[in-house]
């Protein structure tokens, strides 16, 4: 069976997930079509995180079916290298390489892991800079820049490697209120372009503006989803309620 | 030069202080053979223990429960012996074990000479303690930056190369340091299977001249220079691979 674009791009099955005996996801399920922006929120602790680490599996999971593009990635046979072709990933920390410039970073997986051609990947890399708006940037150090910036370079990184799907944990989380907005315009533009978007956050505002669609989980579970406007001005689960409450 | 020699030679004859290495021409060509000896032992040693230690590292993390054993084991083998008798092991009880081969006149010789057995030794201990001394500068680099890099699709052996490796080296430079100053002041136990180093020639020399005294004060002072000469290129080295932003 292959895969076509009428299908969704992310499919999640009652995925149940257990770190020993916590169990933290128990049963979850979600679709993500073509072009589609998701947003998951919850407290911490929920299961975002182990969530979303699973569908590039970083994160193994014990029972349900994760399908990226109809790959199974609940395989003992999955194929890591085809998954993570398909699916670019954002972490809190940005977890850049420290000892590769802004340029360097953006370059190293498509040198090493598609193993392209030098010249081309390096116009491509200078492309994404501009992209993420970083240029002048381009052979300092993440040492060197701010957690905004090295956010940014995080981000062109992970589309070097021209995903098809996108994956933040909180991107925004670990930066100075003031950097925040720098981050989420280059995520807005991302999904104007159309990339589809797997977004864990707790910035209500932006999620609203940019969500298709809004996911909020709690203790394991998806407590409630629905379309953004629904969503926050009609929550019907009090724990839905009383967690908009707080943050808002 | 024939001045020099000549100045030498009133030295001896007016104080006693005997330095035949310098205005004798044979004495001279001893030291200087037992200099270049020394010199290639220790490049020689410095390399294959560097490339054990780091391939050694790279195995202790091998998925294959009995590779790691083996790598343990060895580290503990040599760490927790004296050098001296490593060295009587591989020349008399190794080196007895294998095939002789048939030289040049027809006579019979070990296939592997006292040097080539001095290497191998003296190698594998400092590699030992190179082992350790990178899988320390391995543990300093964050699981999270080995996510991101496995996000991005990379191997195992990219990730290792380019990733952790390149990391560890520059936390492990000083520990790297002292053992491969260790190193090369073990070489003198070469002396002990006859293996034509400084120490054996000097120890020639005296034994000839009845000059100790001097050969011993000219040995500490040709050791402290050259050990000086190591630290210096390590020193430039650490300073080579510093990264603007990072570390201390
Ligand atoms: N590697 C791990 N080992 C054990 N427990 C973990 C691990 N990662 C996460 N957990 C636990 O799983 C639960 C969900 O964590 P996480 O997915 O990070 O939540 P969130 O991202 O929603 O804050 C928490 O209780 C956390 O302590
Ligand atoms: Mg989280």
């Amino acid at each position: 069976m292959t895969w076509t674009d009428d299908q969704p791009m992310v499919s999640v099955k009652d995925v149940r997930k257990s770190f020993g005996a916590l169990e933290v996801l128990k049963g979850v399920s979600l679709d993500v079509m073509k072009g589609e922006v998701i947003c998951i929120i919850g407290p911490s602790g929920s299961g975002k995180s182990t969530l979303i680490r699973c569908i590039n599996a970083l994160n193994d999971i014990q029972g349900g079916s994760i399908l990226v593009e109809g790959q199974e990635v609940n395989d003992p046979d999955l194929d890591k290298l085809e998954l993570r072709k398909k699916v670019g990933m954002v972490f809190q920390q940005y977890n850049l390489f420290p000892h590769k410039t802004a340029l360097e970073n953006i370059m190293m997986a498509p040198l090493l892991v598609l193993k392209d051609d030098k010249a081309a990947v390096e116009k491509l890399a200078r492309r994404l800079i501009k992209k993420v708006r970083l240029e002048g940037k381009e052979d300092s150090y993440p040492g060197e820049l701010s957690g905004g910036q090295q956010q940014r370079v995080a981000i062109a990184r992970s589309l070097a490697m021209n995903p098809d799907v996108m994956l933040f944990d909180e991107v925004t989380a670990a930066l100075d209120p003031e950097t925040v907005n720098e981050v989420l315009t280059t995520i807005k533009d991302l999904a104007k372009d159309g990339m589809t978007c797997i977004l864990v956050t707790h910035e209500m505002g932006f999620a609203r503006e940019v969500a298709d669609h809004i996911y909020f989980t709690d203790r394991g579970v998806i407590v409630e989803h629905g379309a953004p406007d629904v969503f926050f001005d009609a929550a019907k689960d009090p724990r839905t309620v009383e967690f908009l409450g707080q943050i808002l | 030069m024939e001045a020099i020699y000549e100045w030498f030679r009133l030295l001896y004859d007016n104080t006693g202080i005997n330095l035949p290495f310098i205005y004798d021409s044979y004495d001279r060509g001893r030291m200087i053979s037992g200099f270049f000896m020394t010199v290639k032992l220790s490049v020689l040693c410095l390399v294959l223990s560097v490339i054990i230690g780091m391939a050694g590292a790279w195995l202790q993390n091998s998925p294959l429960k009995w590779t790691r054993r083996i790598v343990n084991g060895y580290i503990q083998l040599f760490r927790n012996t004296p050098p001296l008798v490593q060295l009587y092991f591989f020349y008399f009880a190794i080196g007895t074990m294998l095939p002789k081969v048939t030289n040049d006149w027809g006579g019979q010789e070990p296939i592997l000479g006292g040097f080539a057995w001095a290497v191998i030794s003296l190698s594998f201990f400092a590699g030992a303690y190179n082992v350790e001394i990178f899988r320390s500068g391995l543990e300093a680099v964050p699981d999270s930056t080995v996510e991101a890099a496995e996000a991005l699709g990379f191997s195992r052996f990219h990730i290792y190369k380019d990733i952790t490796l390149p990391l560890a080296i520059r936390v492990a430079l000083p520990a790297l340091n002292n053992n491969l100053v260790n190193l090369v002041k073990t070489t003198t136990l070469a002396y002990a299977i006859a293996v034509p180093e400084m120490l054996y020639e000097a120890n020639q020399i005296w034994s000839d001249n009845v000059n100790v005294t001097e050969m011993m004060v000219f040995m500490l002072l040709v050791y402290f220079v050259l050990v000086g000469v190591l630290v210096w290129g390590m020193n430039r080295w650490e300073r080579a691979l510093k990264i603007p932003g990072f570390g201390a």
